[in-house]
């Protein structure tokens, strides 16, 4: 088994969300980026939010990590909740001497086994010596995953976890992605705005527009939508708009 | 050995010990000048500490202490750039100073001891305030030292975590007020950044982790006091400048050599 089991239940959602948003609203002084926005995350659910550049994506998972406070709306998350967020941007000054493994140690205490166990499930014990300035894009992306997982969270927020990523780091990744959700049962939200790779796994897909949702459904179902045709429908080729859980072999 | 250069000796080590650390923190989150601003309010606070008639050092604090929620408030309200902002608030609360200290009547003060620095005429006084308040400073540093770093590599992330920000920036902003406060006697109030980034920046070509970097920066900051001070003594130098200058050619000794030494990170193509 690739990572410990957490929780028996983990495979079966809950019916009560862990996290549960209404209603939320957040402007910048020049325009409002999210209006009305409702979204539930419950155990062991996965929910991928897609949209264009400037939908408010980014704002939307701040905001239900608690990183931004929303104008108005309410968060209910059931109490003692963690949570593990892998933002978007992440550079480092030049001048602070960090390494990696220093790094997933900083105000975390993990257990050796448990860090060695995330070590090999994001692939990344080649890079621990390193300095957190000497990564690549993808491997970036996959040491800040470890830290998330680091935290033993319930709730795991992605902001475009795939982001430098190639094709077979990409697959990896959600490979990852769909273990972590079944062995630990986490819910987890990934933002992505890599179409080709929208996950057939997710339950649900929501389509964020001008600070919107346009529209919302399981994967098949919200690629027939007209409105999300609207967004994206030219670059949704047939047979690769969907990365299909199985079809990668180690 | 004289007792006045004994203490200016003391003090100066001191001070290079807490300017390690901190300085390092100001390097890494690009804060120097940040640290310049809240420096050159500091004559303000002495000539509101004439004023009131309250300790020198409280007043110095007290005023860093304005001008640091002064620039956050304008940073969060105004739509300038940080640099323009910082240049804006540097410049008037220096002239401030100077203008208030003008109106303190009957006061005639050694402008250029305040600017400058006189480390010759530290007090017993003083020393206690440095190693006092050093020492707190240590211990503020000291208990915010993993959280601040978590801040410092990644703002979003620290607050994704559940950091406390504004107990764990507050707390900096107050060990970056004392060691201003501290600093501002032995160096000057123009020269006080210098003191913090220039070993902070000497150390980073040779550390490896943050707590290397901050201790081989008092290290460095403590040879160039060493340096600085016994060349004022030779030559019969200004001591602040020439503890600056010490740690400048210490800058550029080790720049020198780095190169030779091979480089210190790889990098990516």
């Amino acid at each position: 088994m690739l990572l410990g089991q957490r929780n028996s239940e983990a495979t079966t959602p809950s019916a009560l969300p862990l996290l549960s948003a209404r209603g939320l609203r957040y402007s910048s002084e020049r325009r409002q980026l999210l209006n009305g926005i409702d979204i539930d995350l419950g155990r062991g659910e996965l929910l991928t939010l897609v949209g264009p550049n400037g939908a408010g994506k980014s704002t939307l998972v701040k905001i239900l990590c608690g990183v931004l406070r929303p104008e108005a709306g309410t968060i209910e998350r059931q109490p003692g909740l963690r949570s593990g967020y892998v933002p978007q941007r992440f550079q480092i000054d030049d001048n602070l001497p960090l390494t990696v493994r220093r790094f997933l140690r900083l105000q975390l205490s993990p257990t050796a086994g448990r860090l060695d166990e995330v070590v090999a499930a994001t692939r990344i014990g080649h890079l621990l010596e390193r300095p957190l300035q000497a990564l690549s894009g993808g491997e970036n992306r996959r040491v800040l995953l470890a830290r998330a997982l680091l935290r033993d969270p319930d709730l795991l927020f992605l902001d475009e976890p795939a982001a430098g990523l190639d094709v077979n780091g990409q697959a990896e990744l959600y490979e990852l992605i769909q273990t972590v959700r079944r062995q630990w049962g986490c819910g987890i939200l990934v933002v992505s705005h890599d179409l080709h790779l929208v996950m057939a796994a997710s339950d649900e897909v929501i389509c964020l527009s001008d600070g919107r949702i346009s529209c919302r459904g399981e994967p098949a179902s919200v690629r027939e939508h007209p409105e999300y045709r609207a967004l994206f429908g030219h670059h949704v080729a047939p047979g690769i708009g969907v990365y299909t859980h199985g079809g990668h072999r180690h | 050995m004289d007792s006045f250069l004994l203490r200016a000796l003391i003090a100066g080590l001191g001070l290079a010990l807490l300017a390690g650390p901190l300085g390092s923190f100001v390097v890494w989150r690009r804060m120097a000048y940040f640290g310049d601003t809240l420096a050159h309010s500091a004559l303000l606070g002495v000539a509101l500490a004439f004023l009131l008639h309250l300790d020198l050092n409280l007043g110095v604090v007290a005023v860093c202490l304005l001008l640091a929620v002064a620039v956050v408030v304008l940073r969060a309200t105004q739509r300038l750039a940080d640099d323009t902002l910082l240049g804006i608030l540097s410049h008037s609360a220096l002239s401030l100073g100077l203008v208030a200290l003008a109106f303190v009547q009957g006061l005639r003060v050694d402008l250029m001891a305040y600017l400058f620095g006189d480390i010759l005429a530290v007090s017993d006084a003083d020393l206690v305030w440095i190693f006092g308040g050093g020492a707190l400073v240590l211990a503020l540093l000291a208990s915010i030292w993993r959280p601040l770093l978590l801040v410092t590599l990644n703002e979003e992330l620290a607050r994704a975590e559940g950091v406390p920000m504004i107990r764990t920036q507050l707390l900096f902003m107050i060990s970056m007020a004392i060691v201003i406060a501290v600093a501002m006697k032995i160096v000057g109030v123009l020269l006080v950044t210098s003191l913090l980034i220039i070993p902070a920046a000497t150390a980073r070509a040779f550390s490896r982790t943050p707590e290397q970097m901050a201790g081989r920066a008092a290290a460095v900051g403590a040879l160039a006091v060493l340096l600085g001070l016994a060349a004022s003594f030779a030559w019969d130098l200004p001591s602040g400048p020439a503890i600056v200058v010490a740690a400048a050619l210490q800058f550029l000794g080790v720049a020198a050599v780095r190169p030779l030494l091979g480089r210190r990170s790889r990098r990516p193509p």
